[in-house]
């Protein structure tokens, strides 16, 4: 409803602004949210716009998550706020300006269906972006798939899923974990150990990097999970020192509050990159180090699809305006990027389409490509883009300096390492029933 | 030989944490019967303290003194949660003696409360919230007395506040439309509480690697339980309060002045929640979600050992964390290599740091059937143990 | 309470059935749906009303009953939607060839009623029964079941292989009779159904709480010892009513379930749990139709706040916590019995209402002996 605000004011000030204009609904608790949702949405259309067209904007806002999603969302406002002043979507000789309805998942995936439900039937949006955990998504997904609705979501993840009704522009497998796997393999050494979050990420994850190195002569040498939030890590390390006494390679695929633990706890017992270990984290982008400190990082690896430190005109473009929004010591992110170039790759395929209509602009989604801050990016028929591998070191400054650059590579959903679903592709261009999953 | 001593002091060194985060739940527990469950939240603050120190000492002209940064945010941090904990006691606990489940509930309310408030404090909040604290407080001062005679004057004072409070929300988001104002103190984001330098390393000894921070926390506890222990056995106010303790009502006929020893020791535990939020800091993450990472293992240390016995709490502590980090990094299974399958499947099932929690927990469980009153129950002979 | 006579009698009755069945054709799916599910949290509400309000039994650990309720119609639906022979999906994911025993049962519809509220019931009563066979009480109980649903969260959120962990199990796919569950007209049919069952649990916990065992159950909250030596055994009503708890929280979890389209171990959260005791104590412990009103009235506002203002809905919820322990013991339920309407209108300056004798009723020195009366009774026996 704020967003109905017609003036395109800087969004930093209005969004912060939020928490106090929050606190006047607080006093007046239910009566005041009750008017506020009434009297949302349409007020003031005119303008330049010829119409409104509703996005849903669905991430959690408060608990575990909302550290990590506040700036995926952050994003997406900030590309619906440029869209909005460069004329909004042109559809059929209309000028449509986009207006973002905020949700708030609340780290808790049952919220996130429901709120989901809450955008498509209330709501009635035009497309919903969001999530962050695969919890969250895979919560998310029958109710887009009941609804035949459809859903933009950010975040790399494990793959091993191709819906109809969700369009993933963050990175599948083959574009982080297996690259960077390939990676160390070639540079680092044959003997990992995995460490991950206790959920579906991290140990799907877990399970294709097995398999990959399997076949590529490596070597698992231990795994462990911590649940989400915990910072108990003593017993990992112990592990970690019994099966790589002498250094080794570990991959991190732990997510949320348990890696400042876990860096910090590891910096303590010596397993440093100084004392022959190297450490590969998946889910720790700028975002994070600043949080950890990056004096506990430095050294280690991580592999994106976008680092703030990638030298293009579009790369520096797009956190020099993120900056002048959000604040001089934000930094941005591989989802922040990814989150932008959704919003862009939706609006590029409704006026492709000539409507907003879901199921249009789903059918002319595949193929449309837009200049994202990585590179040209382009949506693939398995509706996963293709995207730039790239392979990062941690620096002193909480900055990456960039070691590999494998340049594009193109997505894929089913996995060909594991043996379940070797041989599957994804392609929703064909007409047939098992466009999801079929044999290639 | 060397996995006997690995094993003793990682198991010292998570037991430490729990003594040190129990610790002052059990001084609260154990003497007043108190159940607080916002006692992980004056843990965070005490974190979050810590961060406010280190930045004072990051730059300007404290900056030489940042190695010690940490000597100067422990007594700091025992202030804030203390004071805070002593408000907690006057305005809502206090109404609430003898009613332990509803205790219960009304600290949960408060954990909520100042997780949020910690999100979203920003100077215009800050502004507001003290105007409308000193504006209620100050309105029956400043109204003519007569208004506070009347049948009415219950609404008066309900409508006082109120209006208090929406004045300040008012002013809040009046100046929250100022941009230096509106910026948030911490945001909902982990903060970045960086140890020094010493803190981070390890020392070694013979195959035994200790990082400095665990000793150091080892140390904490420590002193922490040696000043607690010193404090109830010496001094007087202690003694007043182990007095209570036993029999408020000869106590408060001996003229002891209960009310202040039920804040004191409000206060002390308290303020031993913020200690142990300094010490947190040194492992993990400092988040608003922090305390409620510690407060369930809390309660188990305090029920396993026994209420009312600090001894109790520091043998549950010790043993929760040996038996946490022997089932989680599964060293059963280097002692015994040769056990049989079942059993091996077993251990190793269980040896992930989330199926120790569960272990652990259920053997705690089991544990309670046979000693109900934990490991050092108090003598007595009540019916109502 | 003065007895209704006639039609007086029917009519609470007739405006339930009569919103019933409005109510779907009025409210778009969406809210109809979110009523529905909050409708069926007010059955776990009851159950928690039945062992806290009248029992005197605080247990924080209610969101085991009610997840395990969930999973058990979750795995269920889990396996309806899939052709025969096949495994649900996410097995493969982690190599599962073949589907672990326990699932098995869960093919048969008959079965599945039965264990939605038979297994939850039983977790009860056994775990009741250790706890309550050593005379365990009062905040121990409170933590002991915390800490067992600890237990159970990081069990169920740590088994990928048995039960997809955190990221529970969709119902929306599954086929009932024919229709897609997470179609309107199935969500329509479960909504009724919930206004069913939510009754039929009502009349439950008021048949059991007007007798003898209702009696028993109050004694035990009151004064357990008395109650002992009068040569009663309070284990086993103890452990009856918190099985009965138990059972109610299942099939409120199942419910839930197919109403949410979701079941994870996020319904085995601390917090949720305790948001269950706030519901009841919001509306009012220790009278039935408050607990299924808090639970309605709380989730309700809970989700138009956080539609609206998410980051004020925690200050809201604390502040809620700290209204009702302090100032409504009784909740809203018990205020409005109590006349606290009225005691407002008073301060205000009307003539207050006398039910029957105004000149007794009306006696400053009636009204302050009732008032003391009522503050020692609003502390029970000090015996927790």
């Amino acid at each position: 409803m704020k967003s109905s605000s017609q003036r395109p004011s800087p969004l930093g000030a209005f969004s912060a602004r939020k928490t106090t204009l929050r606190l006047v609904g607080g006093a007046t608790a239910l009566a005041t949210s009750m008017t506020l949702v009434a009297c949302g949405g349409g007020q003031e259309a005119g303008g330049q716009f010829d119409g409104e067209v509703k996005v849903g904007i669905l991430h959690s806002r408060s608990g575990t998550m909302a550290i990590s999603e506040n700036t995926v969302a952050e994003a997406e406002l900030m590309a619906i706020d440029e869209i909005n002043k460069a004329g909004g979507v042109k559809v059929g000789g209309k000028k449509l300006k986009i207006v973002p309805i905020e949700e708030d998942g609340a780290s808790d995936w049952p919220t996130f269906a429901e709120k989901s439900k809450k955008l498509i039937d209330q709501d009635q949006v035009a497309v919903v972006f969001g999530g962050w955990t695969s919890a969250s998504r895979k919560a998310m997904l029958p109710v887009f798939e009941a609804k035949d609705h459809f859903l933009f979501y950010p975040i790399q993840y494990e793959g091993q899923e191709c819906s109809k009704n969700i369009f993933y522009s963050g990175a599948a497998p083959n574009q982080q974990a297996e690259p960077a796997v390939d990676w160390l393999l070639k540079n680092k050494g044959k003997d990992f150990f995995l460490v991950g979050s206790d959920y579906v990420y991290p140990r799907t994850a877990n399970t294709i990097m097995k398999e990959q190195l399997k076949a590529s002569g490596g070597k698992v040498v231990g795994e462990d999970y911590l649940p989400l939030g915990n910072t108990e890590v003593a017993p990992i390390i112990a592990k970690i020192k019994q099966a790589l006494p002498k250094g080794g390679v570990i991959v991190n695929t732990l997510n949320g509050d348990s890696n400042v633990a876990f860096f910090k706890q590891m910096k303590a017992a010596g397993i440093t990159p100084a004392n022959g270990y190297s450490i590969m984290s998946f889910s720790i982008a700028e975002e994070e180090i600043a949080a950890i400190g990056p004096e506990y990082l430095e050294g280690t690896y991580a592999a994106w699809n976008f680092f703030q430190s990638l030298d293009t005109p579009a790369s520096k473009e797009f956190t020099k305006n993120f900056k002048a929004k959000y604040g001089e010591n934000r930094v941005t992110n591989d989802p922040a990027e990814a989150a932008y170039m959704m919003i862009y790759l939706w609006a590029a395929a409704a006026e492709k389409a000539g409507t907003v209509d879901d199921n249009k602009v789903r059918e002319a989604l595949i193929g449309v490509s837009f200049d994202a801050p990585e590179g040209k990016v382009t949506v693939m028929p398995n509706h996963h883009v293709e995207k730039r591998v790239l392979i990062g070191e941690v620096q002193k400054d909480g900055m990456f300096k960039i070691l590999q650059d494998k340049g594009f590579v193109k997505p894929v959903a089913w996995n060909q390492f594991v043996p379940e679903t070797k041989g599957y592709t994804c392609d929703w261009t064909q007409k047939r029933p098992d466009a999801g999953k079929f044999k290639m | 030989m060397d996995l006997l001593y690995d094993t003793l002091f990682n198991g010292l060194a998570i037991g430490s944490v729990l003594v040190l985060a129990a610790l002052g739940l059990a001084v609260v527990f154990g003497l007043m019967g108190v159940i607080n469950m916002a006692h992980g939240e004056l843990m965070m603050l005490g974190a979050y303290t810590t961060f406010v120190v280190q930045n004072l000492f990051k730059n300007g002209p404290l900056e030489t003194l940042f190695p010690v940064y940490i000597l100067v945010a422990i007594p700091a941090a025992f202030v804030v949660s203390g004071l805070a904990g002593l408000l907690l006691e006057k305005t809502v606990i206090r109404r609430l003696y003898g009613r332990p489940l509803e205790t219960l509930l009304a600290t949960w309310g408060v954990s909520l409360i100042l997780q949020q408030f910690v999100r979203s404090v920003s100077s215009a909040f800050a502004i507001g919230l003290v105007l409308a604290v000193v504006l209620g407080v100050l309105f029956p001062r400043l109204s003519p007395a007569s208004l506070w005679r009347q049948r009415w004057t219950p609404l008066v004072g309900v409508g006082s506040w109120i209006v208090s409070g929406l004045i300040g929300i008012a002013v809040a988001s009046l100046l929250g439309g100022v941009r230096v104002l509106d910026q948030p103190w911490f945001s909902a984001r982990n903060i970045d509480v960086t140890a020094p330098i010493w803190l981070r390393g390890s020392l070694d000894l013979g195959a035994l690697n200790m990082p400095t921070a665990r000793l150091f926390i080892i140390a904490l506890t420590a002193a922490s339980l040696a000043a607690v222990m010193w404090f109830l056995q010496k001094s007087v106010w202690g003694i007043r309060i182990r007095a209570v303790t036993q029999n408020r009502s000869m106590s408060d006929c001996l003229g002891i002045p209960t009310e202040t020893v039920d804040a004191l020791t409000f206060l002390v535990g308290s303020g031993l929640a913020g200690v142990a939020g300094v010490a947190v800091t040194l492992l993990g993450s400092v988040g608003p979600n922090l305390g409620g990472n510690y407060i369930v293992d809390c309660f188990m240390v305090v029920v396993l050992g026994g209420v009312g016995k600090l001894l109790g709490t520091v043998v549950a502590a010790l043993g929760i964390g040996v038996l946490s980090y022997v089932i989680g990094s599964g060293s059963l299974l280097l002692v015994w290599p040769a056990m049989p399958a079942g059993l091996n499947e077993l251990v190793t099932f269980f040896a992930t740091t989330s199926m120790a929690k569960v272990l652990v927990f259920a053997l705690i469980v089991v544990f309670l059937q046979f000693r109900p009153a934990g490991l050092f129950p108090p003598k007595g002979r009540l019916v109502e143990a | 309470m003065p007895v209704l006579r006639g039609w007086k009698r029917w009519l609470p009755w007739l405006v339930v059935v009569a919103l019933a069945l409005i109510l779907p054709a009025v409210l778009p799916p969406f809210r109809l749906n979110l009523l529905g599910r909050f409708l069926s949290l007010g059955i776990v509400a009851l159950g928690i009303d039945l062992i806290w309000g009248f029992t005197g039994l605080l247990s924080l650990g209610q969101g085991i009953f009610f997840a395990l309720g969930g999973y058990g119609l979750g795995m269920y639906l889990q396996l309806r939607s899939l052709a025969p022979g096949e495994l649900p999906e996410f097995f493969g994911l982690y190599g599962v060839k073949t589907l672990p025993a326990f699932w098995q049962p869960f093919n048969s519809p008959l079965f599945t009623m039965l264990a939605i509220w038979v297994i939850p019931a039983l977790v009860a009563g056994v775990l009741g029964y250790l706890v309550f066979r050593n005379r365990i009480k009062g905040v121990y109980f409170s933590i002991l079941t915390q800490a067992a649903l600890l237990v159970f969260f990081n069990f169920f959120n740590g088994q990928q292989k048995l039960i997809n962990g955190t990221n529970g199990l969709k119902t929306d796919t599954a086929r009932i009779f024919g229709d897609l569950v997470g179609s309107a007209a199935m969500q329509r049919n479960l909504f009724w159904l919930t206004v069913v069952l939510v009754i039929a649990c009502w009349l439950l916990c008021r048949w059991l709480t007007r007798g003898r065992f209702g009696d028993a159950l109050i004694a035990i909250r009151d004064d357990e010892p008395r109650l002992r030596f009068t040569g009663y055994n309070p284990t086993a009503y103890k452990t009856i009513v918190f099985a009965l708890a138990g059972a109610m929280a299942g099939v409120s979890g199942a419910l839930y379930t197919v109403q949410s389209g979701i079941v994870s171990p996020q319904f085995m959260a601390v917090p949720f749990s305790i948001e269950m005791v706030i519901w009841v104590a919001v509306g009012g412990r220790g009278t039935l139709i408050g607990a299924v009103l808090g639970a309605v009235l709380i989730n309700y506002a809970k989700s138009l706040v956080s539609e609206a203002l998410p980051e004020t809905w925690l200050f809201i919820q604390g502040g809620l916590f700290l209204l009702v322990v302090t100032a409504l013991p009784d909740g809203l339920v018990g205020w409005w019995t109590a006349g606290g309407p009225q005691q407002i209108l008073a301060l205000m300056g009307s003539t207050p209402v006398a039910p029957t004798y105004p000149q007794l009723d009306l006696d400053p020195g009636v009204l302050a002996e009732k008032e003391q009366l009522r503050s020692v009774g609003s502390q029970p026996g000090g015996a927790e």
